[in-house]
């Protein structure tokens, strides 16, 4: 048995992941669902860059094709794949492999270490987001870095959202919840962390936020694996305590939860890590969790009236949870909220994938069926679980997109 | 979040079930390891093409079939459920997003249509883009304009067949049309593209020069995803003419437009599908099936609900399953296989058009559509099987697919909304004495 090279899987799980190629039958079902392919032509289909071209890469050579990059790794070839291959994964791991040969341009570094931005702008802010805003500055980053200058971009809060958790006096409480809000909050959203925490109190809950870093997630998007390694680890290292002590993770960030339960165990190759697997079998989707909760009975549901419209498109990452769209339900327990659920595959952005100056018109002709249905709805917000998928829906349609938790907030009457 | 139904799988079996349901107000959940094979099969409803000679009034030869094969999937819902079933396809296709795209025919008549190599398919319902593809005798003489392109369409075989098959004058053309994109095409890309009206202009044009009087046109079915009817109907008005589409090798772009269909209906009642997670086994409880151990990612979790539909397929879809050392068994809940050879018993006859022994393999049902167990009675009572998984069929030979899935799968629904009600109506009376 091979163990592979050390950017792809090794061992028996990589032998069962790459292996899975053999049970493809090229019934093209995974091509017809893919959101790139059927944008670009530059992108020939996850079964021909996966199962078909996956025979052809041998350990030590260069890979025969390099359309396998314009694979944004959003994963729904896996979900709807009726015999089980794990197409995003392979495919996820050819691209790493490739730019073992193509290099890593700088532009990629830095969409891979989104603390290092978040460190960098949050005492800066003013400065950074006129930055970021400034069209002249834009170009610039485009022709130097390779930034799409339209990409749609957070705008840095100045402030933390550890800072303000460390300030934040907890109330007794009977259970203790770990919550891991990722690099979005800490740096760009802390208001949806607070709303979080809020309504996790308001539910019993004591609600402790262990130091973080980065889940790795773009660094492994981006094929730098034995960088996605390192994040993986130092976090796995912050959070397995609470995990060891039978304390529930939430997160907020529906793709970073997802790498932590799923993702790094399969892509990186780290099924074998015991702290990693403990976190993934104790993490959960904040909708998830909530939704849980209310199954038991558990769940405070006396909420407020909330006459608005919303429409709610749930992110590629948070279908590969594997766990429906809980959203859903928790929304519905909201009087007066009127929710319209969309159907549009993908946003587009897939993570960093729709800021490259070379994806970008891809990401937003992928995203252009979503924000169509969007536009065709009454007006309203617009409800979304991750974070970047977010932002690109607020780029593309102007409309604001806020997650999930921060209607039931609301809804709550939560300061 | 608890469910009056799971139904498995998420082909023509369990989304009808599952629209049936929802739409009589049962919370229905839908959970799919992945997409079932719509994309894969040309989306018309076989219903009984050959008895084994081939049948021309479905209606008819289905009685017959039912009072000669006991063990048959429609002797247990009856040749009635079988009309029924091709009425709420029709009503459903007519209701949808794409009307007026509709489905035509019925036990009557079966159509004799082509399939991509020409050969004559009889079928008792289909797209109506399709119909005017009929090779029943007396027909105009046909031109099948093939798109360059697309690889696996061969228009001049497709002809030479379909002259040589039925006696219809047939002859092929190639079109280069001046497409984007990739240089070798899919259908599913070529729908989207012709949905363009520059790109048709461009058919019609081509197809004008060469045309002669009297001849309907054969194309690919690959005129449009999102509104399939436009595309179609433009065509047959710029060329004066019939068109009719033929499905293709995979993808099918009519098998996604009927996914496209249920899938649309089952949202507006409120059903849910979740596509990805796979069934490992039951949760039982005795003769009641309490849950299934669902794998979630990494995760086994339970999913509960009153009753369950098993509408995960047969061999091809994974949705039974036989392994190396011959154990046969459905891949979800573990149930056995009626009709699988004994160890010593002949499993392939060496001609791969007779009877072969495998070909009926499936799981047994009692007339309730409910799973049989070793001993003969239902493993579960709460459980109702639908489509390809059920055993007593040769589909691909007797060409009966698609009305199997549709009438076990609507029968199946009825059973458990019959079921519910009765358990329901002894509750209801006991709170009306309460106050």
């Amino acid at each position: 048995m091979t163990t592979g090279t050390p950017e792809t899987a090794g061992g028996v799980l990589g032998e069962l992941m790459r292996g899975s190629l053999d049970h493809c039958v090229k019934c093209t079902i995974c091509e017809t669902q893919c959101p790139f392919s059927n944008a670009t032509p530059l992108f020939p289909g996850p079964k021909y860059v996966g199962p078909q071209a996956e025979r052809f890469r041998v350990a030590g050579e260069p890979s025969p094709d390099a359309s396998v990059d314009y694979c944004s790794s959003c994963g729904i070839c896996t979900q709807v794949c009726p015999q089980g291959v794990h197409i995003a994964e392979i495919n996820t791991q050819a691209k790493a492999e490739l730019r073992k040969t193509t290099g890593v341009p700088l532009r990629d570094h830095l969409l891979a270490r989104p603390t290092v931005a978040g460190r960098l702008g949050t005492p800066v802010a003013p400065l950074a987001n006129w930055t970021l805003r400034n069209r002249t500055l834009r170009r610039i980053g485009e022709a130097t870095l390779g930034l799409h200058r339209s990409a749609p971009m957070p705008r840095f809060a100045g402030r933390t959202f550890q800072t303000w958790a460390r300030g934040h006096a907890k109330p007794a409480a009977q259970r203790r919840i770990a919550f891991f809000h990722g690099c979005g909050i800490n740096y760009y959203e802390p208001r949806l962390g607070e709303m979080t925490v809020a309504l996790l109190e308001r539910n019993g809950f004591a609600v402790e936020v262990p130091k973080q870093d980065c889940c790795g997630l773009p660094a492994q998007s981006n094929g730098l694996f034995d960088s996605a390694r390192g994040y993986v680890k130092r976090l796995v290292a912050n959070l397995v305590p609470y995990a060891r002590e039978g304390v529930d993770i939430v997160s907020t960030s529906t793709s970073c939860c997802l790498m932590l339960k799923r993702e790094a165990r399969e892509i990186l190759a780290l099924e074998d890590d015991p702290d990693l697997r403990l976190v993934s079998d104790g993490i959960y989707d904040i909708c998830e969790y909530l939704l849980a909760l209310h199954g038991r009975g558990e769940l405070n549901t006396d909420f407020a009236p909330v006459p608005e419209t919303v429409t709610y498109h749930a992110p590629c990452q948070q279908r590969g949870h594997g766990i429906g769209k809980p959203a859903l339900d928790l929304l519905a327990l909201v009087p007066e909220l009127r929710v319209i659920e969309l159907d549009a595959a993908c946003c587009g952005v897939a993570g960093t994938y729709g800021l490259k100056k070379e994806k970008y018109p891809i990401s937003m002709k992928v995203g252009a069926e979503l924000f169509g249905q969007i536009a065709a709805a009454p007006p309203g917000i617009n409800a979304c679980d991750s974070e970047t998928c977010r932002w690109q829906i607020q780029h593309a349609t102007g409309v604001r997109s806020v997650h999930p938790v921060e209607l039931l907030h609301r809804a709550a009457g939560l300061p | 979040m608890s469910y009056d139904v799971i139904v498995v799988g998420t082909g023509v079996a369990g989304l009808a079930a599952a629209v049936r349901l929802a739409e009589d107000g049962a919370r229905v959940l839908v959970l799919a390891k992945g997409i079932g094979a719509t994309h894969l099969t040309g989306a018309t409803v076989d219903v009984l093409g050959y008895d084994p000679e081939r049948v021309e009034a479905p209606g008819d030869a289905l009685g017959r079939l039912v009072a000669a094969q006991p063990g048959h999937p429609y002797a247990r819902v009856g040749a009635e459920a079988v009309g029924e079933a091709l009425a709420w396809l029709r009503a459903q296709v007519a209701a949808s997003p794409f009307a007026p795209y509709a489905y035509e025919g019925g036990l009557e008549r079966n159509h004799l249509l082509p399939t991509a190599v020409g050969a004559p398919k009889p079928t008792a319902m289909a797209p109506r883009t399709m119909l005017a593809g009929d090779l029943r005798a007396g027909g105009a003489p046909i031109c099948i304009a093939g798109i360059r392109r697309l690889k696996d369409f061969h228009p001049l075989l497709c002809a030479e067949n379909i002259a040589a098959a039925t006696g219809t004058e047939a002859r092929g053309v190639e079109l280069d049309l001046p497409l984007t994109g990739r240089a070798d095409e899919n259908a599913q890309g070529l729908a989207r593209q012709l949905e363009d009206p520059v790109v048709r202009g461009a058919l019609v044009q081509q197809l004008a020069n060469t045309l002669r009087v009297g001849e309907r046109v054969g194309l690919p079915a690959v005129l449009g995803l999102g509104d399939p009817h436009a595309v179609w109907s433009d065509l047959e008005h710029r060329l004066g003419r019939p068109v009719f589409e033929i499905p293709t090798l995979p993808p099918s772009v009519p098998g996604m437009r009927l996914y496209t269909i249920l899938r649309a209906a089952l949202r507006r009642a409120g059903g849910r599908q979740v596509i990805g997670p796979e069934v490992v086994g039951p949760v039982a409880a005795g003769a009641r099936l309490e849950g299934l151990r669902v794998r979630v990612g990494k995760r086994e979790e339970v999913r509960r609900a009153g009753h369950v539909v098993l509408a995960t397929g047969g061999f091809a879809s994974g949705g039974l399953q036989l392994d190396s050392r011959w154990r046969a068994r459905d891949a979800a809940l573990g149930l056995p296989l009626a009709g699988v050879p004994e160890p010593g018993e002949l499993r392939f006859t060496p001609r791969y058009f007779e009877d072969q022994p495998m070909a009926r393999a499936g799981i047994a049902v009692d007339d309730e559509l409910r799973p049989l167990g070793a001993d003969g009675e239902p493993s579960y009572e709460n459980v109702r099987v639908a489509g390809a998984s059920i055993a007593g069929a040769a589909p691909w030979k007797e060409k009966s697919g698609e009305g199997i899935s549709l009438a076990t799968g609507l029968r199946a629904a009825g059973l458990i909304l019959h079921a519910t009600r009765t358990a329901a109506a002894p509750a209801a009376g006991a709170t009306m004495e309460a106050p």
